[in-house]
């Protein structure tokens, strides 16, 4: 039925109206690709909503329907249920929702799929606030980030996504960052071969809602890593992974001093950032010792 | 004279769908937007690919073969993410408009 | 046909299980939780064969109904009260995608305050929703519905999802000799479900339920009013091949004495059979009394509910919610407007009946006394409404603080 107005490389069309400098294109076209054309996909409403189309016009070669902004993964648990009970194993089930829609709203259908295990690969791209309505906060937003709903900065600290969704016991977790595509396909194909409920958080800065030059989007998502406020892990069959202690853990400034969001945030805050980076960071490196 | 049509009106291989739903796929002219593009230093450049894989629009081709780097600019957006992240810094940002 | 016993929620259950659902996604809530328990049985002993998924909310019951039907299988689900309320952002997705699942509801109240017993404010608040309701008065009813529902919403020129309303308690937990249809008889009359409309498939793809402009809205919406204009035929094609296959009558509206009768009121469920009680009481004193029972909300019957009417000069409506804010509530808007004064009738609202507060013999003999107050003179007007306790305002006294 899809007719082709365009010619896209890959399953993503080559014109989407993300902002300037947004990576969730990559992050669609990777996921796809490594997916393949046996997909349907669960986009609810956000930035990640110019993929399910306007109008007639679709965005997308593969199905998929665009949900409300909580239940994303219960109508991917109704998608998933409704093949096994045709016999369809081969059809893969994938939802690509925004931080707000995963981490505020929809966390509980997102919990309630988890528990059940549902056969469905969920993955939240985290902006850190709620960029397509006009950056709002949310309970993504890190300490100190200036939003529309924070303008003094957000009083506190974020909402731990990964140990939330490592308390449900999934099969396979990981997070992943827009800096390294390389390490972001390699988790996706290992969450394609896998069945039950996947989770992937992936880091994707937001230009316009963070405040730094368009073209520093992987710079920005590579300094976050360095300083610890992004931790790249992997969760497998109980085991929890890190990778490399970054070099810069628990250094704040260079990464504030990026973005426009933090701009109000005082010496103090940047120092108590840090401490909660670090904190956070070694937290987690104990408990991947423990299992 | 208004000579009437032969032809049925509705073609028989189309179905009509009630409802909410996208079924052409279509692209927005992003190329519109763009107030810089990139331009290569084709001798600095070493074909590595970054560039291509961090590009949001999928715009750049890169050949093996040795040929130039290639641009869709029916959709670079002109973000700069390529020129940032060049590792031989082959490319830079240049106005929109101006010559190579 | 068998003979067997059920209580209401039971005979949805039979129902369902007649239909076989692919996927069953069930919240508990009071009083429909043992739909949600019986179906989690039928799937154990294998005389469902679906998949049952054990959903944390309603919200998410109706949309894993939703995005499970989009793959090309029937499914089931049902609620109550609030559990509605909760659903009602979901309910408009499936209408509006034209997915066609059929929901028995279990009316009962919404807070505040908290309630377990039963009236219509939970489905009378989702009347605009885009779905079909229909209003049971009876067990054998539930079960008659729910079947007749599944042809009616599946019809591809309506494709409009149903609720099933019944009274909770009422009739969920009221046990009731129900004439049950054998598996394949049932079977051949629903049929097995085919996607008629949109649907997931990864060999003919479509991106369902995206953002749509302005100017494709309207549009979208008039197909939607049309398929509530076919349903309205449908069902009485579907209520006529029901009564062919099995003997039993369903209506749109059902008329009781009203041919020659002066004065009438309107039902709505499971009180009708007390308002029948009341008016062969009335008919027996040479009183002309009728009744006139909504079964089919939405669409309204407006027709038929006009020329049942015709004819009656004084016409009660008795609500089973409160309608608040409004001139009278919601059954009795619907009437009126139906009416319009076309028939010449004066039309008067009775409000009543709230959360399980009984619509008893006595309730429907003061109506029918204000009612025929009215029609011989005596009175001008009726008291809008009824069963209310004098100390309504003062119900709750406590201490000043000192």
């Amino acid at each position: 039925m899809l007719t082709y107005k365009v010619q896209p490389k890959g399953a993503v069309s080559p014109g989407i109206s993300t902002c300037q400098g947004c990576m969730i294109d990559v992050i669609f076209r990777n996921v796809l690709e490594i997916m393949g054309d046996d997909t349907v996909l669960v986009v609810p409403p956000g930035c990640a909503a110019q993929f399910s189309g306007t109008g007639p016009e679709a965005s997308v070669t593969v199905p998929g329907i665009q949900g409300n902004l909580e239940n994303s993964a219960a109508i991917a648990s109704g998608i998933s249920n409704g093949f096994r009970h045709q016999g369809n194993k081969h059809t893969k089930v994938v939802v690509i929702a925004g931080d707000g829609g995963t981490v505020d709203i929809g966390i509980q259908s997102l919990s309630g799929a988890m528990e059940r295990n549902e056969d469905i690969l969920y993955i939240c791209y985290d902006n850190e606030a709620y960029m397509n309505t006009g950056i709002q906060g949310s309970s993504s937003t890190p300490f100190a980030a200036s939003t529309t709903t924070t303008p003094a900065g957000k009083p506190v600290n974020s909402k731990d996504l990964i140990q939330i969704v490592m308390a449900h016991h999934v099969p396979y977790a990981a997070t992943a960052s827009v800096a390294n595509i390389p390490d972001l396909r390699r988790k996706v194909q290992k969450a394609r071969d896998i069945e039950g409920c996947r989770v992937l958080h992936i880091m994707s800065p937001c230009p316009t809602g963070w405040g730094y030059p368009s073209a520093k989007t992987v710079e920005v998502a590579r300094e976050a890593i360095n300083c610890g406020a992004w931790v790249l892990l992997e969760y497998e069959n109980g085991k929890l992974s890190l990778g490399r202690r970054p070099a810069a853990l628990g250094e704040a400034e260079k990464y504030f001093g990026m973005q426009k969001r933090f701009k109000g945030a005082s010496a103090e805050d940047i120092k108590s950032a840090s401490a909660h980076f670090v904190e956070r960071y070694e937290y987690l490196e104990k408990l991947s010792e423990l299992c | 004279m208004q000579t009437q049509r032969n032809t049925p009106t509705s073609t028989p291989s189309k179905r009509r769908v009630l409802g909410p739903c996208s079924h052409i796929l279509s692209a927005a002219h992003t190329g519109s937007w763009r107030l810089e593009r990139p331009s290569v230093d084709e001798s600095a450049c070493i074909r590595c690919g970054t560039c291509a894989r961090y590009c949001p629009t999928a715009c750049i081709s890169v050949s093996k073969e040795g040929a130039p780097l290639s641009f869709d600019w029916d959709y670079c957006k002109g973000c700069g993410i390529c020129a940032n992240e060049c590792p031989k810094h082959a490319l830079k940002m240049i106005p929109e408009g101006s010559g190579d | 046909m068998p003979v067997k016993m059920f209580d209401g929620n039971g005979a949805a259950v039979e129902a369902i299980r007649l239909a076989r659902p692919g996927v069953i996604a069930a919240y508990p809530i009071t009083p429909q939780s043992s739909i949600a328990e019986h179906l989690a049985d039928e799937v154990a002993n294998g005389s469902i064969d679906a998949e049952y998924v054990r959903v944390e909310s309603e919200h998410s019951a109706m949309s894993v109904s939703i995005g499970a039907q989009l793959t090309g299988v029937r499914v089931a689900t049902a609620t109550a009260s609030v559990g509605l309320a909760l659903m009602h952002e979901v309910c408009g997705v499936a209408a509006g995608c034209r997915v066609p699942i059929v929901m028995p509801v279990v009316n009962r109240s919404l807070v505040a305050p908290w309630s377990l017993w039963c009236d219509h404010s939970d489905t009378m608040a989702e009347r605009d929703t885009g779905w079909l309701q229909f209003y049971c008065a009876t067990v054998q009813e539930i079960l008659d519905l729910t079947l007749c529902a599944y042809r009616i919403s599946e019809h591809e020129e309506v494709l409009t999802p149903s609720m099933v309303c019944f009274d909770g308690f009422y009739l969920s937990h009221s046990m009731q000799r129900v004439d049950t249809p054998e598996d394949e008889e049932a079977w051949s009359f629903v049929g097995p479900y085919v996607r008629k409309n949109m649907y997931l498939d990864t060999k003919d793809v479509m991106f369902i339920n995206d953002l749509c402009p302005t100017v494709e809205h309207t549009e979208m919406k008039y197909q939607q009013m049309m398929g509530f204009k076919r349903a309205a035929e449908v069902a009485k094609e579907v209520f006529a091949e029901y009564k062919q296959r099995f003997g039993r009558e369903l209506h749109t509206v059902e008329k009781y004495m009203l041919d020659d009768a002066d004065v009438a009121v309107v039902t709505i469920g499971s009180m009708s059979g007390t308002g029948k009680y009341v008016v062969n009481q009335l008919r027996e004193k040479g009183v002309k009394a009728g009744l006139l029972r909504i079964c089919m909300f939405r669409p309204f019957p407006a027709e038929e509910v006009r020329e049942a009417l015709r004819g009656v000069k004084v016409v009660g409506v008795v609500d089973r919610s409160s309608g608040l804010g409004a001139a009278q509530g919601p059954v009795c808007s619907e009437v009126k407007a139906a009416l319009c004064g076309e028939t010449g009738a004066r039309v008067f609202g009775f409000t009543g009946g709230i959360a399980g507060r009984d619509i008893s013999d006595g309730s429907f003999r003061k109506i029918f006394g204000e009612l025929f107050d009215v029609y011989e003179g005596r009175a001008d007007d009726c008291k809008a409404w009824f069963d209310v306790r004098d100390d309504a305002m003062s119900i709750r006294e406590v201490d000043m603080p000192c």
